[in-house]
Formats: structure tokens, C-alpha cells, sequence
């Protein structure tokens, strides 16, 4: 487990960055789907099988291809993203010092990981037609919404 | 005797791993998975070979001529002439194409194609990888094969092949949703989403003779129909090659690949052709099951390839067939035909398992479909009305 | 090693970190939305550590939060890159900084 974790955090830290620095938006945007790929590997690894394939479904199979969608409606040659705020790697190292500085200080986290039983989709099923009913249509009713509102921003206007 | 041949390879494989008896628990799995995966390239490679030979002979038989008989008997040697003929061709990259992007994009198609074969059913206890989510899985892998289409199209920096990549996505993303609809009412039904438990599921006869296959539903009959036409658009096969209509766009996304990349292009077309009709079968065919009790003794992989034979030669015949559809055309009939129909199969479903599943289901569910489908065909009417003619005679 | 809890949390916090730096220092509006699914994925994968590490992981609470997070983070994506479509064909342009007409 351990190799496992090292490579796919390596791989994972790797195309994050790669998406958040690079210059060229396609390969901005393809790095992003690989750092995805990697978040999944992670939540295999965590014994979540489901929402890992749901990740690589709904993220790039779907936003992925938004983004790259996008990216081509919107340039008019301009391959590049120029200019690049330092300020802002300012302020991410400061947050980032700070969430390790809680991590560290809070004693209750240096836990291993309890036994468990394999959590099947079956099991996740049912606590999601019992319990978690009210989510379910509320995020139906939200996807929906969503879909005709951003349908309604991209057609044309008629003059 | 016939257990002992239905489980040939399985046996085979435990024999493989004995050799590993003292080896650490990784090892093992790592080995078997290994063996998984050399026997499904094998396979399945050998298939795509056969298959394209056997597709030209059977297109030129339907057009009245033969098909490439030169090489070996029959032509069936073809294969290696192509093969040779793909590996010694150079390999061509335009200048300003985007080197890393173009060179990743039939790579990666290739690679998703080969995964989605990994969690079919091919015989008894023949699962290559069980995952629990495994139809779920499926989809997941089939849609990041937009992404790689999308990469061919923009790394060759090339306009032609970006309107070609566009249209595949557009019909791609279009086809996904009645695809995966229809899957549903069976997993409903069987209640799982693992294919080694919806193959068993079809387990068993009715009546003694009518085999339980999903198909002999009438709500399994139009969502296997669905099902079917959504792989022939999710594949890009006539009638529905738009994406590489040769006589529009060239070769649409995979205009600028030469060579070896454009045989990686092709083998991972027909290789996702397996992999739908493989998980059409598992679904709707009942696997690897006989369809009468009196040929249970052949073994379980044959019947799976022998239905596998039958839905190629399918889409072979249809190929030979049909014309080019239209792009809108297609668009058209996914969004208000096909969509609504996925959700009558739906319903169509719950009707058959709650009216019990005998034969009042059958005849009830019957009867949501075809209302359905003569409410969509009357509404969806798109046949021009023409204006009465007047003629003009000399007189 | 094995990995504890505080592996994981610091991995799900050096990407959100990531994110908010893409989301801060990049000038192009897509970007800042790439930032901000960075964002929202760390805080998945945050929520499916706690669950994995809690003393009770067979009730599916983290998980099912996780999937509800992943369905509201595509509806925001697809609202969110309507928006700059949207905005590109007003002022042709996708630059943050060239939208300030509120400004002053």
C-alpha cells in the first residue's frame, strides 16, 4: 500500500501543479484530467471504489471536456496565458504552512486505519434511497437547473 | 468431461501460479493479473486480426465480388501483409502539431478500448478483473475515449480534423445518455452492478425451455435494440461514421496520423466494437449461457463467442448496407428518440417486475412500449408535407 | 510505512493549496476555474480520508458527501464556463483583468 501511495501522490502533486503553472491552456487542461486520474487512484486506495469511478465519470469524462470545449471557443489565437500574479504563490505557501501547522498540532490525527468491510455499491444503494433521499432529488432538481441556466447564458440572443 | 473443458484455462492458470507456490502474497497477485492481461491481448488481437479480413471478405461478398483472396488461403493472411505494411510506412507529423499531444492521443484511446475489456464475463469463473462496480466502471473508461478524440483532433493542429473531432465528441456525448440508460433497467432488475452477477442472474429456464435471457423481455428486446444502435454511434461505424467520412472530412480526427499511430486508431475502434458487444451480451444475452438445455455440455467461452460472432457479422451486414446518415439526423434521433425510449424501457421494467414477472408482466410492459413508441413515432413525424401538385399539360 | 491519517491530510491540503494558487495567480478565466475544481476535489478527497479513518466506517457518510460534492461540482463547472462564454462574447477577451468596468 505504502509504494502505491508514494507514486500516486507523486503522480497526483505532479499534474496539479503542471495544470496550475504551464503556460500553454491545452496542456493546462490535460494535465488537470491526469491530476484527476490521480485523486481516483487515491480513492481506490481508500476503499471507496464507487465515488473513485464516479470522479473519472463525472470529472473527465464531463468537465474535462467542458473545459477543453471552452478553451477552444474562447481564443482568438492566443495560445498562451500571459501573465502570472507572484503574489498569488505568496499566499498559497502561507495557507499552506498554516493547514500543516493545525495538522500537526491536533494530537487525535496520527490514527491508522481501522479494519472494514468492503463497502459495496449495494450497501451504498440502499443508504442512498433510505437515508439520503431528500439530497438525492434536491441535487436532481439542482442538475437541472443548472443544465437550463447555462443553457439559457450560451444561446444566442436574437436580434 | 465437459467441466474439465469449460474450465480449461482456469485450471491452466492455477497450474501457471502453482510454479509461485512459496512467493509473497504481491507476487501472486501481481502474476495473476499479469496472466489476465496476456491472455485477453492475445485473444482479442488475434480477433481484431481475423476480424479485419473477414469484414472486407464479407463487404465484398455483399457487394458482389470477392474480398482480398491473394494472401494465404482464402486471404486470410492478410492481416500480416497490413501489419507489415503499418510498421514499415514513415511516420509523418506535421511541424507545427503539438508533439506530445499528437503522439498521447491514439495511445491513450488505444489503452481506454483495451481497459473497458477487462471486467467481461468470457466463460464460467472467466472474469478477467471482478470489480463491484464493474458496469460503472465501463462507462467511466468508455467516456475518457472523448477526451483522447478530442486530442487527436487539436494536436494536429489542422482544421479539418478539429471539425472532425468535434462532430465525434458532439455525437459521442450525444449517444452516451441513451447508452447508459438502457443499461439501467437491467441493473434495476438484476440489482447489482457487478457483470458476473447479472450473468447469473439469466441463469435458468422458464417453462423449461424459453431461456431467461433479458432479450426475451419485451422492455430487454427494445433497450438490447437501443443498446445496440448507441455501440454502433459510440464505435463509429456506418451508418454512423460521420467522424471518418472519407468522402467529407477526410479522416476526420485522424487525418494527420500515418503509419502505425493510425493502425493504433483502428485497432482501438474495433477493440471498443468488442467491448460493446461483449457487455451487450453480458447484459441482454445472458453471457455465456446456452440457449437450450441440450447444449450445456459446449463449453461456456464458445457460446460467448459464438454470440460475439453473430452481433459482429451484425454490424458487418449493416455496414454493408446502409448509407451515411446526416449529422443532424443523427442528433436528432438520439435526443427525441432515443432518450425517450430509454426511459419507457425504464418503466417498461418496473411495470414487467411489478405485475410479476410471469406472463402478465410480459404482456403489461408490452403495452407501455408500444404505446410509447406509437405516441413518439406519431409526434416525431418529420416527413414533409408536400403541397398538393397542380400539372401543366401543353394544351 | 502505512500511511495515517496526517499523510493524507497534508496531500489533500498541498492540492488544495495548488488550486488556490491557480485560482490566485492565473490571469485566464478558465483557470481560475480549474483552481476552484482543484479546491472542491481536495476537499473530497479530505472527506473520504475522514471517513476511512473514523472509528465507525460502516456507516457510508463520507462517501455519500463526496458524491454529492462531485455532482454539484459539475453543475458549477457547466454554469461557470457558460459564464465565460458568455462574457468572451461581450468583451472578446477572457483576461480578469480586463473586466473592470465596475471598478472605481
Amino acid at each position: 500500500m505504502s509504494a502505491a501511495f508514494v507514486i500516486i501522490s507523486i503522480l497526483t502533486l505532479a499534474a496539479a501543479l503542471a495544470a496550475a503553472t504551464l503556460p500553454k491552456l491545452m496542456h493546462a487542461a490535460l494535465s488537470f484530467a491526469v491530476a484527476f486520474v490521480g485523486l481516483a487512484a487515491f480513492f481506490f486506495l481508500l476503499g471507496a471504489e464507487f465515488v473513485g469511478l464516479v470522479q473519472i465519470f463525472v470529472y473527465i469524462g464531463a468537465v474535462a471536456v467542458l473545459i477543453v470545449f471552452t478553451i477552444l471557443l474562447t481564443r482568438r489565437d492566443v495560445e498562451k496565458d500571459r501573465g502570472f500574479n507572484w503574489s498569488g504563490v505568496v499566499v498559497a505557501i502561507a495557507v499552506f504552512g498554516g493547514l500543516i501547522w493545525a495538522i500537526f498540532k491536533t494530537q487525535s490525527l496520527s490514527v491508522a486505519a481501522p479494519g472494514m468491510s468492503v463497502l459495496t455499491v449495494k450497501h451504498i444503494g440502499e443508504v442512498l434511497m433510505t437515508g439520503y433521499v431528500w439530497p438525492l432529488l434536491c441535487v436532481g432538481l439542482l442538475l437541472t437547473a443548472a443544465l437550463v441556466g447555462a443553457l439559457i447564458l450560451v444561446m444566442e440572443e436574437k436580434r | 468431461m465437459s467441466v474439465a473443458i469449460d474450465q480449461i484455462f482456469v485450471n491452466g492458470k492455477r497450474w501457471l501460479l502453482s510454479w509461485l507456490a512459496g512467493a509473497p502474497d504481491w507476487l501472486v497477485q501481481v502474476a495473476s493479473s499479469l496472466i489476465n492481461i496476456f491472455a485477453l491481448l492475445a485473444v482479442f488481437l488475434t480477433l481484431f486480426a481475423l476480424m479485419s479480413v473477414l469484414e472486407r471478405k464479407i463487404l465484398g461478398r455483399i457487394q458482389n465480388r470477392y474480398g482480398p483472396n491473394r494472401v494465404g488461403p482464402f486471404g486470410l493472411l492478410q492481416p500480416i501483409a497490413d501489419g507489415i505494411k503499418m510498421l514499415i510506412k514513415e511516420d509523418i507529423v506535421p511541424v507545427r502539431a503539438d508533439k506530445i499531444v499528437h503522439f498521447l492521443a491514439p495511445v491513450l484511446i488505444a489503452a481506454t478500448a483495451i481497459l473497458a475489456l477487462g471486467i467481461i464475463p468470457y466463460g464460467r469463473n472467466m472474469t478477467p478483473f471482478t470489480i463491484d462496480g464493474g458496469i460503472l466502471f465501463f462507462f467511466a473508461v468508455g467516456s475518457t475515449t472523448e477526451l483522447a478524440v478530442f486530442m487527436a483532433g487539436w494536436g494536429s493542429n489542422n482544421k479539418f480534423s478539429m471539425l472532425g473531432a468535434m462532430r465525434a465528441i458532439a455525437q459521442m456525448i450525444s449517444y452516451e445518455l441513451p447508452l447508459i440508460i438502457t443499461v439501467l433497467p437491467v441493473v434495476m432488475i438484476v440489482g447489482s452492478l457487478a457483470p458476473d452477477t447479472i450473468v447469473a442472474a439469466q441463469d435458468g429456464y422458464a417453462f423449461g425451455v424459453v431461456p431467461r435471457w433479458f432479450v426475451l423481455t419485451p422492455w430487454g428486446a427494445a433497450a438490447f435494440l437501443l443498446f445496440f444502435v448507441s455501440g454502433l454511434v459510440e464505435s463509429n461505424r456506418t451508418p454512423f461514421d460521420v467522424p471518418e467520412g472519407e468522402s467529407e472530412i477526410v479522416a476526420g480526427h485522424m487525418t494527420e496520423y500515418s503509419g502505425f499511430k493510425y493502425a493504433t486508431f483502428f485497432m482501438a475502434e474495433y477493440i471498443g466494437m468488442f467491448a460493446i458487444t461483449g457487455l451487450a451480451i453480458t447484459l441482454f444475452l445472458g453471457g455465456w449461457h446456452a440457449p437450450v438445455r441440450a447444449l450445456e455440455f459446449v463449453p461456456s467461452y464458445i457460446w460467448f463467442f459464438a454470440k460475439l460472432g453473430a452481433l459482429l457479422f451484425v454490424y458487418i451486414w449493416l455496414r454493408g448496407t446502409l448509407p451515411r446518415t446526416r449529422v443532424d439526423q443523427i442528433m436528432n434521433f438520439a435526443w427525441k428518440f432515443m432518450l425517450p425510449m430509454a426511459f419507457t424501457c425504464m418503466v417498461a421494467a418496473a411495470v414487467w417486475h411489478y405485475a410479476g414477472r410471469g406472463l402478465r408482466g410480459w404482456l403489461w410492459s408490452f403495452v407501455v412500449i408500444a404505446v410509447a413508441y406509437t405516441a413518439l413515432s406519431i409526434i416525431l413525424d418529420t416527413r414533409k408535407k408536400f403541397a398538393s401538385r397542380t400539372y401543366r399539360f401543353a394544351e | 510505512m502505512t500511511p495515517t491519517l496526517q499523510i493524507f491530510l497534508i496531500v489533500s491540503s498541498a492540492l488544495f493549496c495548488i488550486g488556490l494558487l491557480a485560482a490566485l495567480s492565473r490571469r485566464h478565466a478558465i483557470f481560475i476555474l480549474i483552481g476552484i475544481e482543484m479546491m472542491l476535489a481536495a476537499a473530497n478527497l479530505n472527506f473520504i480520508a475522514f471517513w476511512r479513518f473514523s472509528p465507525e466506517p460502516h456507516q457510508p457518510t463520507g462517501v455519500m458527501v463526496a458524491i454529492f460534492s462531485i455532482a454539484i461540482a459539475a453543475a458549477e463547472a457547466a454554469v461557470g464556463l457558460a459564464l465565460v462564454i458568455s462574457v468572451y462574447r461581450h468583451y472578446r477577451t477572457t483576461n480578469v483583468d480586463q473586466f473592470d468596468q465596475l471598478k472605481g
